[in-house]
């Protein structure tokens, strides 16, 4: 079956106030942003009949803007605007070079970081780099606005804490003090574009003077039904040399806090062994 | 009604505003260069420019283009001028059954548009040989794999295809 364009309701709210009005009267509509996996699904016949809250005209939403305590990205900006945005990619490199590996040009051009979150995929690249970066998601209803960490947005696969009737508005991420010593990110795929992970990791680490660890922060994406910080392992390294001995513990404690799945794209074994490798290549600073 | 501007024209949409670009191009203005490859948002043989952008016209709602500036490949060239990249890929052997072209070359054109990085920063990614290209900015072979890499071929090869590109950047070393 394809998409039957004349069976969609389309709501299509000009002002932010109007969406959030519109969407408390239909909280059974399904917002659409840059569609990049909403028409996808819809190519295949599975949105017929569906009321469409189109909030793709809410130009106050595509706002990127530095204040004094963090950055703010609101939910329309694409993944094009985030990699083009110099304070962006200066103090949240890893976020722009997720940005950069999602899809090719063509869905960077289109898909939204709020598109991205909310569509809740195990591979949502963005995640990662979200996750160790503590970012917070400001979403909005016509009742109520509430703030929610980044670790708690997601409950599992496609699926958030976002109520019907409630809509991402920005992501709000701290500037870091002190300047991590160290970041990374990795997305391992198939092939180098258009590709989804079979495993994506982002980490921060900051070192004091002596070579001791002052904080780790590590998250992986992919390897289970949502994203998951290295709880056991950040725990670990801290206040440690990073030995061999301490990177080959630390690279054990990894299974403590993921339990990788089986699916399509690789074996639970396979992201195991290299999701391992990627933490290891991160503390060692290779 | 929808209002849009395609190719320099400026044109209304009556329909279903929820009906797909592609089958709006094709369907109701006749506009038949951008091809459906896979409807899913991975082959760019739909790839149109929107403000310039690259874009896979499967994947838009026609709703989502009012007031919006579309171009599609019936106005990159013609066949008495072509396009310094349709020259180029004519002349590499950058075509074969055809589906793919128009989406590699409107991909290709909105990039060679595009801003372009300075020497000294492709330096810094080891990105080389350069070719100068536009006033005193440089690109990369590389980078036009990774600018192509949404856009499947699946009988051309990639390297006439890159060839293609590089070729009209060294031909013309300024956009159009
Ligand atoms: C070929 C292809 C390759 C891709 N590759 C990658 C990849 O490598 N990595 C990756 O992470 N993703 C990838 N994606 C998925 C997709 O591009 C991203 O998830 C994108 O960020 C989605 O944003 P969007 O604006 O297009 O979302 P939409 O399709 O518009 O919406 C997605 C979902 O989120 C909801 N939604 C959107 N905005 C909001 C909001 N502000 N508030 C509440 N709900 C909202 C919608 O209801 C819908 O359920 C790929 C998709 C395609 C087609
Ligand atoms: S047909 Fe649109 S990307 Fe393949
Ligand atoms: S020329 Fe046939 S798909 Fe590229």
């Amino acid at each position: 079956m394809r998409g039957a364009p004349d069976t969609i309701i389309l709501l299509r709210p000009r002002s932010t106030r109007q969406a959030l009005e519109v969407f408390a009267q239909n909280p059974h509509a399904v917002p659409l942003a840059g569609g990049t996996d909403f028409m996808v699904s819809w190519n295949m016949g599975l949105h017929n009949g569906k009321t469409v809250l189109d909030i793709s005209a809410l130009r106050s939403w595509r706002k990127i803007s530095a204040a004094k305590t963090g950055v703010r990205i609101g939910a329309l900006a694409t993944h094009a605007d985030l990699q083009r945005h110099p304070a962006l990619r200066r103090e949240f490199s890893l976020l722009t070079e997720a940005c950069s590996e999602i899809g090719a040009a063509a869905i960077q051009n289109r898909g939204t970081l709020g598109g991205n979150i909310a569509n809740a995929s195990p591979a949502g690249d963005s995640f990662p780099p979200q996750a160790v970066y503590e970012a917070k998601v400001h979403a909005v209803s016509a009742q109520a606005r509430r703030l929610i960490p980044f670790n708690e947005i997601f409950v599992g696969v496609k699926k958030t804490v976002l109520r019907p009737g409630e809509l991402i508005e920005s992501v709000e991420i701290p500037f870091l003090k002190p300047r991590p010593s160290r970041q990374y990110f990795r997305k391992v795929g198939t092939r180098a574009a258009q590709a989804l992970s079979k495993t994506v990791a982002a980490g921060l680490l900051w070192l004091s003077r002596d070579g001791r660890v002052s904080e780790m922060r590590f998250a992986l994406g992919s390897m289970a039904t949502m994203v998951r910080r290295l709880k056991s392992a950040e725990h670990f390294v801290q206040g440690k040399k990073l030995t061999s001995e301490v990177i080959d513990h630390a690279c054990e404690l990894l299974a403590k806090d993921v339990s990788p799945i089986d699916d399509v794209r690789s074996t639970a074994q396979y992201r195991l062994k290299v999701s391992r490798n990627l933490l290891r290549e991160f503390l060692s600073g290779r | 009604m929808i209002k849009l501007t395609v190719n320099g024209k400026k044109r209304a949409f009556c329909g279903p505003p929820f009906k797909r670009l592609i089958d709006v191009l094709r369907e109701d203005f006749r506009l038949t260069g951008a091809k459906e490859g896979c409807g899913e948002g991975e082959c760019g043989a739909c790839a149109v420019l929107v403000e310039g952008q690259a874009v896979n016209s499967c994947l838009i709602p026609v709703c989502q283009m009012d007031g919006r500036k579309i171009e599609t490949i019936e106005a990159l060239g013609t066949v008495q001028k072509l396009h310094p990249l349709q020259e180029a890929f004519i002349e590499e052997g950058g075509a074969q059954c055809g589906i793919c072209t128009p989406g590699m070359l409107m991909t290709a054109c909105a990039w060679l548009r595009s801003h372009r990085a300075p020497k000294h920063s492709l330096r810094a990614h080891g990105a080389r040989p350069l070719l100068k290209y536009g006033r005193g900015t440089y690109r990369s072979p590389q980078d036009i794999r990774r600018v192509l890499a949404g856009n499947l071929c699946r009988c051309t090869g990639y390297q006439p295809i890159v060839n293609s590109v590089v070729r009209a950047m060294k031909r013309h070393r300024t956009p159009k």
